[in-house]
């Protein structure tokens, strides 16, 4: 395997099935935070403390209690391009944090990309998985498994009460970020978005957007994910956001229909305006484009469209954003003309060749 | 609460701004933070999750008299990697495992805010968990120990207290 196909591919092969409740539920996310003990977190840890922290855990997802989750590969940040770093966090397999300011920073990667281990992230240890449509049960046994592999061979910093020590204060105990992407676009349309994610709030729950903390919600798309992280067990955490989930795909689900019949002349028209400006323009920023996708995928869900399929849109959200469309056209473009390359890519995969 | 801006939602965040001693609070919700942008983590502002979490443990001494207590607070440094209270509440980060140990006596009414809990009671790991798993059954059987005895249910309080002891020699053993 050649760790070229991590920056080349716009689609991990994990994304290309759907997953279950797919025509709204793009990925379910775990993440587990763990530390070394004795070694001080990479915030104070010198460059022989990162280095010695990437020594203890690299070997481990080198062995052969691993192979039943695939060949993985790692890679060190430090040997990466600028462009690759972006490409990885356009991806979601390392965190922004990761590819700007880690020492000793590394991620390792399995070959569908559904597993990305972080090293000397905020924490010593963060292990990501990654699922298509709402499996939030799944990926959690998986993390799980990935991390009792690395507690068999490294001894985690681990308190009797406060669980697994964490950097930041908002991670300690279980060390557990649940999350999952949703779209929802007929929540937003029918403006009753913002009363429902502040309801998410009042149960524990956070909502951010799709790069994470900080970011902006943008083409619809919500990452809603668990706040508590301590006095909740795992399984407290996942089924909580499991059954709030559930809910929020009904309501979108309700919202749907209701779109379809009370505006369906109206809908019907963004739709299919979204679909000729994609398949004609000329010049796209990352924002409409965004938004644009995400008409295309309601369009496809309604019935109002007949393609391009769900991978299709998922590969486009990827490739629409700046890091992958300077690997696709080239490293040195200006932003007008990452706006240019935009609107060509989505001319040439969305039909028209003008 | 409800939020001061729109007068109208619960407020789910709520702020204290110190500037020169004088404390300002302000609860909002979340779609009034959203819409003023500066007050959400990590946009434009750089009101990060970081400065946030260090405005809570800055509570601690939002007082206008600062108390003895306070003052000791401020005094603790964590021993393994030299981190300072206030560098911590500055930076809403630990900087090793030994910090918890160190600023233990300012944890709980930090971990109650941000988790609503100060114990974890979650998963264990496998090795270092097995005492520690041991300890937790001893305490639960402790527990029901107390209830049977209360309800002078003597035969299962006996029994009770023989799976204690001899879990305690297991556990001395280790």
């Amino acid at each position: 395997m050649s760790s070229l196909r991590f920056t080349e591919q716009a689609l991990s092969d994990w994304m290309r099935c759907g997953g279950s409740h797919s025509e709204i539920v793009i990925s379910s996310r775990m993440r587990i935070a763990r530390n070394l003990e004795h070694l001080p977190f990479p915030l104070l840890a010198s460059a022989e403390q990162a280095e010695e922290a990437l020594e203890q855990l690299a070997p481990v997802f080198q062995g052969e209690a691993t192979e039943s989750f695939g060949t993985f590969e790692l890679l060190r940040l430090d040997e990466l391009t600028e462009l690759d770093k972006k490409v990885l966090v356009e991806k979601h397999l390392i965190s922004p944090n990761l590819a700007n300011d880690s020492r000793g920073g590394a991620v390792i990667l399995n070959e569908d990309e559904s597993v990305s281990i972080m090293i000397n992230e905020e924490d010593h240890l963060r292990i990501q998985c990654l699922f298509p449509g709402l499996q939030v049960k799944e990926a959690w046994n998986r993390a799980t498994a990935i991390d009792d592999i690395f507690e068999a061979s490294v001894n985690y910093a681990f308190d009797d009460r406060r669980g697994y020590l964490t950097s930041c204060p908002t991670n300690v105990g279980t060390g557990l970020r649940a999350s999952v992407m949703l779209h929802l676009p007929a929540l937003v349309m029918t403006h009753q978005i913002n009363r429902i994610l502040s309801a998410v709030n009042q149960v524990g729950l956070t909502v951010r957007g799709i790069y994470g903390e900080g970011s902006e919600a943008v083409g619809n798309i919500f990452q809603i994910s668990n706040q508590i992280t301590l006095g909740q067990t795992e399984n407290e955490i996942i089924e909580n956001l499991h059954s709030v989930v559930t809910q929020i795909i009904e309501h979108e689900r309700n919202a749907r229909e209701r779109l379809l019949t009370d505006s369906a002349l109206r809908i019907t028209d963004r739709i299919k305006r979204s679909y000729g400006i994609m398949a004609y323009a000329a010049v796209m920023e990352l924002k409409e484009s965004a938004q644009r996708l995400s008409d295309l995928r309601l369009g496809v869900d309604l019935g109002i469209l007949e393609g391009p399929s769900i991978s299709v849109l998922n590969e486009l959200n990827v490739k629409t954003q700046p890091g992958f469309l300077q690997k696709l056209f080239g490293d040195e473009l200006s932003a007008t003309e990452r706006d240019m390359y935009r609107a060509k890519l989505l001319r040439e995969t969305l039909g028209s060749q003008h | 609460m409800l939020c001061q801006e729109c007068g109208v939602k619960p407020a789910t965040l709520h702020f204290t701004k110190i500037v020169s001693g004088e404390k300002t609070e302000f609860h909002i919700c979340e779609s009034c933070a959203r819409e003023k942008g500066e007050l959400i983590p990590g946009t434009a502002g750089g009101f990060s999750i970081h400065s946030l979490l260090s405005g809570l443990l800055d509570l601690e001494g939002a007082g206008k008299e600062k108390s003895a207590a306070t003052k000791n607070v401020q005094g603790l440094h964590c021993e393994n990697c030299g981190m300072t209270y206030s560098q911590f509440s500055k930076l809403g980060r630990f900087g090793c495992s030994s910090c918890y140990k160190y600023f233990d006596s300012t944890l709980d009414p930090l971990f109650r805010r941000v988790h609503g809990s100060t114990a974890h009671v979650g998963k264990l790991p496998k090795r270092a968990g097995a005492q520690i798993m041991c300890k937790r059954q001893i305490d639960e059987l402790k527990h029901e120990l107390q209830e049977s005895i209360m309800h002078e249910e003597f035969e299962t309080a006996a029994e009770l207290r023989d799976r204690i002891r001899k879990l305690e020699k297991e556990m001395a053993q280790e």
